[in-house]
């Protein structure tokens, strides 16, 4: 599986990513700076967390103006996978590539810890290693990422099996609709989720649970 | 460097939370001015202030445009709503 994660002025855990992918797949992920107009011959597009251009104005919506987000719709559009993970996924809303918003955590604060989720969905490019209704541990490191849509869409949402992943029952830490932590677009070749699985494939970090997801991607891409 | 002079309007961009979606930071600011005692204060929302200096004469069109900027950028309407004041 050929790769690619995308760098905005402030994103932090492209390294993170670069390193999950380079010890999973046994290849260097391309670093695309978000200048770039055009993406090398990938399979997967990775958009890190972090806080890309300082969050002005709303996390997320200056990197879906940048230059690199149109390359990344092109590569999306034809069929290409994208994971946008925690700043990744607002930039997703952002730039319309996944529905809702991603607000204010409800209780104001910066939440930066390990939580339990629940996969929801295994149809996909990203989930198909895990089990349905497995629970997995992963940790989240956000103040924004209180997932908002109307009941119209959360209802679509739901009906088209497209909630990947679920805050357990009572380990919501933002306040998010429905205890949605991840969500596909209509296609199913676009994720994004808050946690963090790319912090999780190592015993040495503390876990491996998200070890599956990126070995959903090999063994679909590869 | 983007030209910021000759410029013929100016414009005042309210952005703010739709009707319907929770603010928590408007609820805080509410929670402080009642440790302050402000008693009456009911419910507070808060949201952006944007002002922008335009080359434009034409006020339709400087509307049009404005409008533009808020869809595409200046507001995310999922959540937000926004209104536009002009100046000449």
């Amino acid at each position: 599986m050929k790769s690619a994660v995308i760098v905005f002025p402030a994103s932090n855990c492209d390294r993170d990513a670069q390193t999950a992918l380079k010890q999973l797949t046994g290849k260097d992920p391309h670093m695309v700076w978000h200048q770039e107009s055009a993406l090398p011959d990938v399979d997967l597009v990775v958009l890190p967390g972090g806080f890309s251009y300082g969050d002005y104005l709303r996390c997320g919506a200056m990197a879906s103006q940048s230059s690199v987000m149109k390359a990344v719709k092109a590569h999306a559009e034809k069929g290409g996978a994208v994971i946008g993970i925690c700043n990744g996924f607002q930039v997703l809303t952002e730039t319309h590539m996944l529905p809702g918003a991603l607000m204010r955590n409800a209780d104001l604060k910066f939440v930066c810890r390990p939580v339990k989720l629940t996969v929801e969905e295994t149809q996909s490019a990203f989930t198909r290693k895990y089990a349905k209704g497995q629970q997995i541990t992963v940790p989240v490191a956000h103040g924004e990422g209180n997932y908002f849509a109307d009941d119209e869409t959360l209802n679509r949402l739901e009906g088209e099996n497209r909630v990947a992943f679920r805050y357990a029952e009572g380990d919501n830490p933002n306040g998010s609709a429905r205890n949605i932590a991840g969500i596909l677009n209509e296609k199913r070749n676009v994720l994004g989720l808050m946690p963090h699985p790319e912090r999780v494939v190592d015993p040495l970090l503390g876990g491996e649970d998200g070890k599956a997801l990126f070995q959903s991607l090999i063994e679909t891409l590869a | 460097m983007v030209e910021r002079t000759d410029t013929n309007m100016k414009a005042r961009v309210f952005v703010t939370l739709k009707n319907g979606v929770l603010d928590p930071q408007g609820k805080a600011i509410g929670n402080a001015l009642h440790g302050l005692g402000f008693g009456g204060v009911g419910e507070v929302r808060q949201g952006k202030v944007i002002d922008l200096e335009l080359k434009e004469t034409d006020e339709a069109k400087a509307r049009a445009s404005l409008k533009d900027m808020c869809e595409k950028l200046l507001a995310n309407t999922v959540i937000e709503k926004y209104e536009i004041e002009l100046k000449a």
